[in-house]
């Protein structure tokens, strides 16, 4: 291979070069640290992203939130290390609008890619102005000055000065040059080692503060009452009767957009349940069903667009074809989305967890019609979200509820019933994909993915906030949103000289926006299930017949590693293992996943009982950090292939609760096992969303292995 | 309302609520213990799990009236007087089990619960004890690997 070959790979909906192969470390090292992150380009002063306090100790500004993913210890993992400080010396902040930089949202596994990234070289900056300042106040060169532990001291150790001392009260407002000298990777302490979290102890006795748990003097509590389907409005609410059930401050009503504010919580959960019963709503319209939902997509009417072209599809016909199902799923957070807001002097503050509190502060400010100016939102974590859950919304709507009460906090909390029936699921998508082979090679490929967006989120638009649909203030139905996500991934990452990749997208029957991967699980399973077919057809061992088409060093190196980790002999009857690899948007992390599973004889229900996983993420900023995304993701995935699917029927969704959409509980988790291939001297590479795909598909592949049936359709054990 | 007297973390507390307040809101709103979790409100989920009378069992349908006598115990009652993480706190912490941590105060309420009438549970009784709470991240392992290591400790 050409050690300057570059191939063209669709990201994010924009065509973007990456490099791969053979390209000497120093050159790639160039590369990319010459182009400093986005985040940082958007704010370049070194202040926007730390500041030294009066102890000496350092605060850092994330515009990130964290959802879980461990962002606050790696983010301090990355500034202690440039400063040769302690960790504990470090503190976050997150996302909150009056203080931390915009980086748009916490999303597509770019916490350290961006938001890591622009710290280190603030740090980095912020150092070496340190060391300038100190050498000046001390009359001592640069070069006979250390740093260590937020003080910087001479060689010799009799002369020393702590940071708050150097800084005297000032920050360090330069902006951060691209040429900043960065500390050498091969001093590192701290990055790339397994670095614990210390918000888990917290998590362990109760004490780590949720956006649920917020308590502020004299708060209210609230609670939403919603149509019975997506296209209901509200015709008459029998107040009195609501009255008379609860002991409640007022009933907020305008449009279709009905609540409750009480003193006391258990008060609100009365009157909402009062509420429900009073409200009459219009007829809605039919929209499909669970059970004919493939069909239904099909006939859809769908924008088409072209989305990979190379070489030239002379067949008439395929020697292989296959079609693929994924189902409408959910994110299915563990706690329901919730937020406070307050509402004073006609200022609004408000709490959430929401991914994007920038955006989410402009769909707000255009929804109430309140300036940005007075607006601020304050991240504060929540639940996992794997993606746009009802973080935004229920912001939105506890800004409705403030409004109309001003004065104090009030506090909105969904209730389990508000999270299934009216989230944004991950879109359905239905992949078609024929292959020609020759000689054991693929030589022909058209794969079309049909599918509904991929992401509504906010975005500064109003019409995205779910509430926005309820109110009379002329917000249209939500516009169409982010179609690249449908075909995140549609493009195999392997040697095929002739291509055709196409999208077609629909407008579903379903509220739908960004679950983790996005069109990425759904692509990757067809693609992974497919080359796994192929294999089958062609008698070829399945390592060998994707390491035949690779030429990602990369890529070769994390399916090699994965066949050394997993035992080869099949002996069990009813049992399986199958593989799968991807690389993830086909310019982040690399994975390889293998799944080993049991098939009923009988009835044919799937059990997982082990997944492998090795994954190649670049430089590795907190190594458990990249093991528990990695674990989870394959655990997350076999919930989702083996059980998972939004249920429907008439014009409402059914899936109200964990009965009516059961995910995977201990009985049924299956062991996992990780290894990374740490590449210190490779970019960062996001890790959140790396397994799912190859997950889903490696246990579709392992089913095969085990049966011999050939699973297309999701989620696997949908008749149990 | 009514007067009702609690006996939570070794402590009593008397309070006034409406005899069916599920118990989880008046540990979260009244006691100021947030370590309980709402997360279905249908004991679907074990989010809310506290002790009673050292059994785990969800407190968000259970009405305050019904555990008046009782004693309870929640995640933040598990520390000794003087700070001492719990066995089972200490392991989770090692084992680095959670992401977003939501759950965690049904899995370790679980656990402790576990622990208390097996002190060695073997992989299956752990599965068992854990399945009623549920776990969106993808922490099973993890957590599986804490109950292990706290029956060790």
């Amino acid at each position: 291979m050409k050690s300057s070959r570059r191939i063209f790979l669709k990201s994010a909906g924009l065509l973007t070069i990456g490099f791969c192969a053979g390209i000497p470390n120093s050159a790639k090292s160039a590369s990319v640290f010459n182009e400093l992150p986005e985040s940082l380009k958007r704010h370049p002063n070194i202040n926007a992203w730390l500041e030294v306090l009066a102890n000496g100790n350092v605060r850092v500004f994330t515009g990130k939130m964290e959802l879980g993913q461990g962002i606050r210890t790696a983010i301090a993992q990355v500034a202690a290390e440039e400063l040769d400080m302690n960790i504990n010396q470090v503190e976050i902040v997150l996302a909150d609008t009056a203080r931390t930089p915009d980086e748009g949202y916490t999303a597509g596994s770019g916490s350290m890619e961006q938001s890591a990234m622009a710290v280190r070289y603030a740090a980095a900056a912020a150092r070496e102005k340190l060391l300038q300042l100190a050498s000046a106040k001390m009359n001592l060169s640069p070069a006979g000055l250390s740093m260590s532990n937020g003080t910087v001291q001479s060689r010799d150790g009799k002369r020393k000065m702590s940071f708050s001392d150097i800084l005297n009260g000032r920050q360090v407002t330069d902006k951060v040059d691209a040429n900043v000298n960065l500390k050498s990777k091969a001093n590192y302490q701290l990055v790339g080692k397994a670095i614990p979290r210390d918000d888990i102890s917290q998590m362990t006795n109760g004490r780590y503060e949720y956006v649920h748990d917020l308590r502020f003097p004299g708060m209210v509590h609230a609670r939403v009452v919603r149509p019975p389907s997506y296209g209901a409005s509200l015709e008459s609410v029998d107040e009195n009767y609501v009255r008379t059930k609860a002991d409640l401050i007022k009933i907020v009503r305008e449009g279709s957009f009905v609540g409750v504010i009480a003193n006391e919580e258990y008060a609100a959960m009365q009157a909402q349940q009062a509420l429900r019963w009073s409200c009459k709503w219009s007829a809605d319209p039919f929209r499909g069903s669970t059970e004919s939902i493939p069909a239904y997509l099909e006939q859809l009417p769908a924008s088409s667009e072209k989305v990979h072209e190379q070489g030239r599809i002379a067949a008439q016909s395929f020697q292989h074809s296959a079609k693929y199902f994924k189902p409408y799923i959910m994110h299915g957070s563990i706690g329901p989305s919730c937020a406070v807001a307050l509402f004073k002097d006609g200022n609004l503050h408000l709490w959430t967890h929401s991914q994007g509190v920038f955006p989410l502060r402009e769909a707000v400010s255009r929804m109430v019609g309140i300036d940005e100016e007075k607006i601020r939102i304050t991240g504060v974590p929540g639940s996992g979200c794997y993606g746009h859950n009802g973080a935004d919304d229920v912001a939105a709507e506890a800004a409705l509820l403030a409004i109309s009460f001003p004065g104090v906090h009030v506090r909105l909390q969904w209730t389990r019933e508000d999270e299934h029936l009216w989230e944004p699921y991950g879109s359905a998508m239905i992949m078609q994909v024929s292959a020609n082979m020759q000689n054991g090679l693929i030589t022909e490929w058209v794969y079309s993915v049909r599918s509904d967006n991929h992401s509504t989120r906010p975005g500064g638009k109003a019409n995205n906030l779910l509430p926005s649909r309820y109110l009379d203030r002329g917000f249209d139905a939500p516009a169409g949103g982010y179609s690249g996500g449908a075909y995140r991934n549609s493009q195999p990452y392997y040697r095929i000289p002739n291509q055709q990749v196409y999208a077609h997208l629909f407008r579903g029957p379903l509220r739908v926006s960004a679950l983790r991967s996005l069109g990425a699980y759904g692509n990757i399973f067809a693609i992974e299930s497919f080359m796994d077919e192929l294999a089958a057809a062609s008698k070829q061992d399945p390592y060998l017949f994707r390491l035949n088409h690779l030429e990602d060093p990369r890529a070769v190196e994390v399916v090699k590693k994965l066949r050394e980790l997993v035992p080869k002999a099949e002996t069990i009857r009813g049992e399986g293992i199958g593989i799968a690899f991807s690389r993830y948007k086909n310019s982040a992390a690399y994975c390889a996943v293998a799944a080993q599973v049991a098939v009923d004889e009988k009835t044919r229900k799937v059990k997982v009982k082990k997944m492998w996983a090795v994954i190649d993420a670049g430089e590795v900023i907190n190594l458990d950090g990249v093991i528990n995304q990695t674990e989870g993701g394959m655990i997350q995935a076999a919930s989702w292939t083996l059980m998972e699917q939004v249920q429907f029927s008439g014009n409402k969704v059914t899936s109200d609760g964990w009965g009516s959409y059961p995910i995977m509980r201990f009985s049924d988790v299956p062991e996992v096992y990780v290894e990374v291939i740490p590449q210190p001297e490779q970019e960062v590479l996001g890790a959140g969303e790396a397994a799912q795909g190859p997950a889903g598909a490696a246990i579709a592949n392992a089913v095969y292995r085990a049966s011999g049936i050939r699973m297309r359709d999701l989620p696997l054990n949908k008749n149990f | 309302m009514k007067t009702f007297v609690l006996k939570v973390n070794g402590q009593t507390h008397t309070l006034e609520a409406d005899a069916d307040t599920p118990l989880l809101y008046v540990l979260r709103n009244q006691l100021q213990l947030n370590g309980p979790k709402y997360g279905c409100g249908m004991q679907q989920c074990g989010a809310c799990m506290v002790l009673i009378n050292g059994v785990a069992q969800a407190s968000c349908m259970m009405p305050v009236s019904s555990v008046d006598t009782s004693s309870i115990t929640t995640i933040e009652g598990l520390e000794t007087k003087k700070g001492k993480m719990h066995a089972v706190q200490e392991a989770f912490v090692i084992e680095q089990a959670a992401q977003c941590g939501f759950c965690l105060n049904g899995m370790v309420i679980s656990a402790v619960a576990l622990l208390q009438e097996i002190p060695s549970p073997d992989d299956e009784q752990i599965r068992i004890a854990l399945d009623r709470s549920l776990c969106r991240c993808g922490s099973h392992a993890r957590i599986l690997r804490a109950v292990k290591r706290a029956a060790k400790i």
